[in-house]
């Protein structure tokens, strides 16, 4: 018998203020699926296909306005959904756990690490006072944090988002559950961090005997955790198979496109399958499939009706009506494209540094200084793409700005196609800016609501004088260059998706015509299927348009499917660089080794893993010697004295490491 | 954190010298001490002697800001600007036009003011909270509806309303208490319960309904969805979890009014004939009484930055993050 | 020329006011963002309900900011002269009760004095009959009753007859705009919540037809101690209570704009400055800091009695710069929220691709700063407006309000409250002043509450 057997469960939310007639958004529109003890299930698609709400609904914690309007959840044999709250009550927590996903708020901030779990225990078991304290130090212990004595008095704010993972998993395991959801638990989080939690939670699985609930975007995650996979769209589950199966010959096509628009360096060179469109908002009325307008096979017969469940036997099923999973052509590149560089180098950055101070006492005195950029050398020629990769805090978007001069370097020199930066005032900068642009990471605010979006277009090209004149031609023929239809330019930002908006970023930076482009993470707030329409959009304008890329990500398969150099940064510093085929394929430094090891791969091979411990210190206060030392499992004597200098490995690839050479 | 407080502290002796160089500025040179003469003195009866006369009397007849006749550093503090105002910073509020010691007189009517401030402030926060909490406890409910109604329908009332109407139906109608009036020791009891009550009321509405936002407001909060995930009874949330947090911004407003009770109410105190503060500055406002304006506005000042730095210690208190960074 | 148009300095900053008000709805219309955000302001009936009662306050504002001056009988061939007096379109309307001034106080639709007096014989004190209210019922004085319930009844039903025609009316118009709309895209976002204004119309036409029909022969509220309509009064006390709540807003936002964004945005020894300047100015209480300036303003209104050539220009005057010196006390909160929103603006992305470049400072604020801020201002407006015209009153009270010729809510309690301990009590004075400032004050909130919650986007939707 399954622990858990949702049937047919929908939940709407009556939308009252639409002007006439009363509409209702259904984001879960019946969905059914078992768990069974001990199994992991995971919940996979894009945002807004109903993951997170199908989760609150099992819990009955529905934000407001919600309700399950139909459907059963019977969790061991009793049915939630018809319990009184009170009885409810002694499921969550008790018998069902739950983690979110930003573990940054969702610890109450003013109650210690302790109290908080010790609510839970007490409300769970016979445990009081000391003893309770006994346990929440045992279950701390249990979910992998040093020193738990120390921690439980300790606040939130006071541990890094690694650790508050961890304490809600503790918090989670108070209960003892049978069941623990997880929505999205390490989507806010590095690899290594991400790594270490999916470590832990598989780990606690099996000890316990715990069925696991992962809600994600991520087929990394999914093949690295899960038994077996339901696919959601739009509200329904689409497609249901054991992970086997799945990552063998996923049969839907909306699961075929997920995977097909997965970069990865096979693709390198070539176009990423992309899935047009975006899904469809809950208030939306089906006949047929949901996924019919965006599907490329879709036949006359999938408008009329809903498709029904298919067998495909093995556990695996379908709401398809095609006989034959579609073949997703993705055009394969030339794989390697590293060829040498010929032309003298569009960017050239030398020792590169920015401090902030820190200000302590009375009269405010600097006491120090946050080195969040420590000496960096960069170089990019005209028509490549540099990629500068790290985990957040390691310095690479204050790198990105600084070179700019959006942030004034510290020290360090930047030259532009030989024109140094950093000395120039303001006023002396403008003629230059022309040439470099930025494309940001969040494409909701780097979009003015108030503008429409040809005002947003133009506003650099009135700025600094590029093409004179009559700005309405060009904005229309930008608009095009991106894949967007001319008369979106009397449009506002609102009116436009994540990606859409994204592209509306690039139009704007492309129109002062820029030689260099800093890309800030511009896919990392997008869906996988959205995030491959961006990726060849840029990779089509740099062979259009001959432009450089610096790139700025933490997403290795990115780097991998799009980079021609990668640089590594750690700490303020790079720590390895060379062409991407070296540094991806033969990595040198430990650090990049156990960054590499940590993504989950969707084909479940795992390289020999590097498993990294702990967490990045603060760039206030870095550790002496290699600032990796603390974390590194080769460390030597040296390596706590002084910080390595380069060690040159190959045609390109420049380490910083004692033990590389 | 000593080193914040410290420098909050220093803070305060710029800002406390800029409230003094406007007193100054308004007192004294948007009109000439001639121009209060001549009012104070009528239209009528001015003649330059009389206006000397007035002027010497309290001091006003001395140069503004430098005194070139007298010698050494009296040519500093011999002029209105230091006699009037600088001396304000030791206490030294010098004399009312009815020639009292205007600091004697402040000291013996603090006691009053804050008979009533204290108990209306306390009980009003009380009633505020404990009503908002009711609401969100009921929230989007028809209960909650209708207290927001109330809230607004409370707020939009003039607050000499409540007094002349609580006046009436309580003193003139149902003779329970003195319509006015003070006394000492127990008896002011009497005295004291009306205007205390109609102060609670009259601040109702508003408080609740920012209360209410600010509980409403923490409520949509992720760590508000972990408490419930536990198997937390909704009571508990409110109490344990929400109250806490909503403390925060709840401190920002409340505690930067403490010291200012002091002042007293203006309006209270005078409908109600209670020797304070705030009537005080009443019938000194009524008699064009510039000295007790002048130092009513200082001290003021003052108790606004003490409330100001008392706010900055209550966040070490309420708010770890403050405490210990 | 029958009369001469004058126009104060208020009238003028009203009717720029109500000018720029008109401009601003012209460029929303056009501004996607600013039009849903009304549009849900208009489909919410609490709103457009107490829009509706506010807007008969603004008519009544507006008609008491037309001032004349009355041309003088004289001879032909001498030259022009004006009366002294300074009167206002509502004035005009309301003549008959201007001008039927009785001795001293009367109760609501009386026909007699509120105070025994000795008669002309002086033989004996009896309760004497008023000039005016009730006079054409003469001898005859068992009809009082009657003839109150008669007017009523019949200024009632014209008052329901005409909001009945305004209801066709209404119905018509909201037809033909669905009509149009039917063919267009978005027609239900412009759904306006007629039904509404159609049921707050009802109760005031219908009281106000009987208050009109009953004033012709009565005092409807009463007279007060100098035998003044207190009707009239009240009506009066409407153009004073708009004018404070909407100026002093209206004085202090640029400054507060202004002031917050430049401090948010530059920084620096910029925003220190700033930052003192208004932490300095807001710890001095309120209510000093306005009894200290206005003390001293009336003290430079005094000496100075030539800048003036009326008492109506002088208390103008005083009106204004109360308005001011409220403004002066009150745009530290504004601008404290402005800095702080600018401190989160300036961080996003959309003011770093402008500053990429290139784009000037002064453009970013006014490009990318301030549209983004004009939500808060416009709720700050409309917020305060309820605050302040509560405080009128007591500032009034405490004696350092408005002139005291000048008619307002807080004068009329002023004056009033002294009567309260007259036994019997005189109490329709202060009733009138303070049920119609709940009302104005009341549907005020009522709507800012609307407008908050239609333009602040923290608020769910």
């Amino acid at each position: 018998m399954s622990l858990l057997a949702v049937r047919d469960l929908a939940i709407h939310i009556p939308q009252g203020d639409s002007g006439r007639g009363v509409g209702v958004a259904r984001p879960v529109d019946g969905i059914s699926f078992d768990i069974a003890a001990g199994e992991c299930y995971a919940l996979l698609g894009e945002s807004g296909c109903g993951k997170s709400m199908t989760a609150l609904g099992l819990m009955r914690l529905l934000p407001p306005g919600a309700r399950a309007a139909s459907g059963t959840v019977s969790f061991a044999g009793r049915e939630l959904l018809a319990l009184p709250e009170s009885s409810m009550r002694e499921y969550r927590g008790g018998q069902i756990g739950m983690i979110f996903q930003e573990p940054a708020t969702s610890l109450n901030p003013v109650l210690t690490v302790g109290r908080q779990i010790i609510e839970a225990l007490e409300l769970h078991s016979a445990l009081r006072g000391e003893a309770a304290r006994e346990r929440a130090m045992e279950l701390l212990a249990q979910v992998g944090i040093p020193d738990p004595g120390r921690r439980l008095d300790e606040f939130p704010f006071q541990l890094s988002g690694g650790l508050r993972q961890r304490v809600m998993i503790a918090i989670a395991l108070a209960g003892a559950p049978k069941l623990l959801i997880a929505d999205e638990p390490t989507t806010a989080l590095d690899v290594t961090i991400q790594a270490q939690v999916l470590d832990l939670l598989d780990e606690l699985r099996r000890t316990q005997g715990m069925a696991l609930l992962l809600i994600t975007h991520d087929l990394g995650v999914v093949a690295r955790m899960a038994d077996r996979i339901g696919v959601m769209y739009a509200g329904q589950l689409v497609e249901e198979a054991p992970r086997a199966a799945f990552f063998a010959r996923a049969a839907h096509p909306y699961s075929v496109r997920l995977f097909a628009a997965l970069p990865d360096a096979q693709r390198r060179g070539g176009a990423l399958a992309t899935i047009p469109g975006s899904v469809p908002p809950a208030d939306t009325q089906h006949g047929g499939c949901r996924f019919v307008e965006r599907c490329g096979e879709a036949r006359e017969d999938c408008r009329r009706a809903p498709p029904p469940w298919r067998e495909l036997g093995a556990g695996q099923r379908l709401r398809c009506v095609l006989e034959r999973a579609p073949e997703v052509s993705t055009k394969v590149g030339a794989g390697n494209t590293a060829t040498t560089p010929v032309a003298p180098p569009l960017l050239d950055v030398q020792d590169l540094r920015v401090h902030f101070p820190i200000r302590r006492g009375v009269l405010q005195r600097q006491v120090g200084a946050v080195r969040a950029v420590d000496g960096i050398a960069l170089s990019l020629a005209p028509g490549r793409t540099l990629a500068l990769v790290g985990e957040s805090g390691c310095g690479k978007t204050t790198a990105g700005k600084a070179l700019l001069q959006l942030i004034r370097p510290t020290a360090g020199s930047v030259l532009l196609d030989g024109a140094e930066l950093t000395t120039r005032s303001t006023a002396e900068l403008r003629p230059l800016r022309a040439k470099m642009q930025m494309v940001f990471q969040d494409p909701f605010a780097s979009l003015n609501p108030r503008l429409r979006v040809g005002e947003i277009i133009a506003e650099g090209m009135r700025a600094l004088g590029v093409g004179a004149g009559d700005t309405a031609p060009r904005v229309a023929a930008l608009l095009q260059q991106v894949g967007l239809r001319p008369e979106m330019a009397a449009r506002y930002p609102h009116e436009f998706s994540g990606g859409q908006r994204q592209r509306i970023a690039i139009a704007r930076a492309l129109a002062v015509k820029p030689q260099l482009l800093v890309c800030d993470e511009p896919t990392s707030a997008l869906d996988v299927s959205v995030q491959a329409q961006i990726l060849n959009l840029l990779s089509d304008l740099q062979r259009e348009l001959g432009l450089a890329y610096l790139f700025i990500t933490h997403n290795i398969a990115v780097v991998d499917y799009l980079a021609h150099q990668v640089a590594v940064m750690y700490l303020g510093r790079i720590v390895e660089c060379g062409s991407a085929d070296e540094v991806l394929r033969s990595p040198r430094h430990p650090y990049t080794q156990a960054l590499l090891a940590a993504v989950p791969r969707i084909d479940g091979a795992g390289r020999e893993v590097v498993k990294l411990e702990g967490d990045m210190p603060s760039a206030a206060n870095p550790p002496a010697g290699c600032h990796f030392h603390p974390r590194c499992p080769i460390a030597g004597e040296e390596c706590k004295r002084d910080y390595p200098g380069e060690t040159r490995i190959g045609a390109t690839q420049v380490v910083r490491c004692f033990k590389a050479a | 954190m000593l080193a914040y407080i410290v420098r909050r502290l220093l803070y305060a002796i710029p800002i406390l010298i800029g409230v003094n160089l406007l007193t100054f500025a308004l007192f004294f040179v948007v009109n000439t001490p001639d121009d209060m003469a001549r009012m104070q003195l009528g239209v009528k009866r001015v003649t330059p002697e009389a206006i000397q006369k007035w002027k010497a009397e309290r001091g006003y007849d001395k140069p503004l800001l430098w005194n070139s006749a007298a010698a050494g550093s009296a040519a500093v503090t011999d002029t209105i600007l230091f006699s009037k105002s600088v001396r304000m910073f030791v206490g030294d509020f010098g004399r009312a036009d009815d020639g009292r010691d205007i600091a004697r007189e402040i000291t013996s009517r603090m006691g009053p003011s804050l008979a009533i401030a204290v108990p209306t402030f306390v009980l009003g926060l009380f009633v505020a909270i404990s009503f908002a909490l009711l609401l969100v406890f009921f929230r989007a409910t028809a209960l909650d509806f209708a207290g927001v109604v109330l809230c607004v329908a409370l707020m939009s009332i003039s607050g000499l309303f409540y007094i002349i109407g609580g006046q009436w139906l309580v003193s003139k109608v149902w003779h329970l208490v003195p319509i006015s009036g003070y006394g000492g020791g127990l008896d002011a009891g009497k005295f004291l319960i009306l205007p205390v009550i109609i102060g609670v009321f009259g601040g109702i509405g508003g408080s609740t309904r920012w209360y209410r936002t600010i509980f409403l407001e923490e409520i949509s909060r992720d760590y508000v969805r972990t408490a419930r995930a536990k198997g937390l009874p909704e009571r508990v949330v409110l109490f344990r979890h929400v109250l806490r947090n909503a403390l925060i911004p709840i401190l920002t407003g409340v505690v930067v009014v403490i010291p200012t009770l002091f002042m007293g109410s203006l309006l209270t105190e005078s409908f109600f004939g209670i020797p304070g503060l705030g009537s005080y500055t009443i019938d000194a406002i009524n008699a064009q009484d510039f000295a007790v304006v002048r130092s009513m506005v200082f001290i003021g000042s003052v108790l606004y930055i003490v409330g100001l730095l008392a706010t900055d210690i209550s966040y070490t208190v309420a708010d770890p993050r403050v405490r210990l960074q | 020329m029958m009369f001469q148009p004058v126009i104060l300095w208020s009238d003028a900053l009203l009717f720029l006011l109500i000018l720029a008000v008109i401009g601003l709805a012209v460029w929303a219309r056009r501004e996607d963002n600013l039009r849903a955000a009304w549009s849900r302001v208009l489909r919410d009936p609490v709103a457009m309900s107490a829009a509706t009662v506010l807007a008969a306050f603004v008519v009544i504002g507006l008609l008491d900011s037309l001032h004349y001056r009355v041309r003088l009988e004289g001879k032909a061939g001498e030259p022009v002269r004006y009366a002294v007096e300074l009167n206002s379109a509502l004035d005009a309307l309301l003549a008959n009760l201007r001008t039927r001034p009785e001795k001293t106080y009367s109760a609501p639709l009386a026909t007699h004095l509120y105070a025994k007096e000795t008669s002309t014989d002086g033989t004996q004190r009896d309760f004497p009959r008023l000039k005016h209210g009730g006079a054409h019922l003469g001898e005859n004085l068992d009809v009082h009753g009657a003839d109150i319930a008669k007017r009523a009844l019949f200024g009632a039903a014209a008052g329901a007859l005409l909001w009945f025609a305004m209801h066709l009316a209404l119905r018509r118009l909201k037809a033909r705009r669905c009509g149009i709309q039917a063919d267009g895209a978005g027609g239900a976002a412009q759904a306006v919540a007629w039904g509404a204004v159609s049921l707050t119309l009802a109760p005031m036409l219908v009281l106000g037809g009987a208050i009109v029909a009953l004033s012709g022969g009565y005092h409807v509220l009463g007279t007060d101690k100098v035998g003044q309509d207190v009707l009239y009064l009240t009506l009066k006390s409407i153009r004073t209570g708009l004018l404070i709540g909407t100026l002093t807003t209206l004085i202090m936002l640029p400054l507060a704009v202004l002031l917050g964004i430049l401090a948010g945005y530059v920084g620096g020894w910029v925003d220190d400055l700033i930052q003192y300047l208004y932490t300095t100015l807001s710890s001095i209480p309120g209510v000093l800091l306005i009894a200290a300036a206005v003390l001293m303003m009336q003290v430079i209104i005094d000496t100075h009695p030539d800048w003036f050539a009326s008492s109506a220009e002088r208390a103008d005057a005083r009106l204004l710069a109360l308005c001011l010196i409220l403004g002066m006390t009150s745009w530290t909160g504004v601008a404290r929220l402005l800095r702080g929103e600018t401190l989160k603006l300036r961080e996003l992305e959309y003011v770093q691709a402008a500053q990429a470049f290139g784009v000037g400072r002064f453009a970013i604020m006014g490009r990318h700063i301030l549209p983004n801020l004009m939500h808060i201002v416009l709720i700050a407006l409309v917020m305060d407006f309820s605050g302040l015209v509560l405080a009128e009153a007591v500032l009034s009270y405490v004696g350092v309000g408005v002139d005291p010729s000048t008619i307002s809510f807080g004068t009329m309690i002023n004056t009033a409250r002294m009567e309260l301990a007259r036994e019997p009590m005189v109490w329709w004075s202060l009733a009138a002043a303070f049920a119609f400032m709940f009302a104005l004050v009341l549907a005020a909130n009522l709507f800012a509450d609307a407008v908050r919650d239609a333009f602040d986007p923290r608020v769910a939707k």
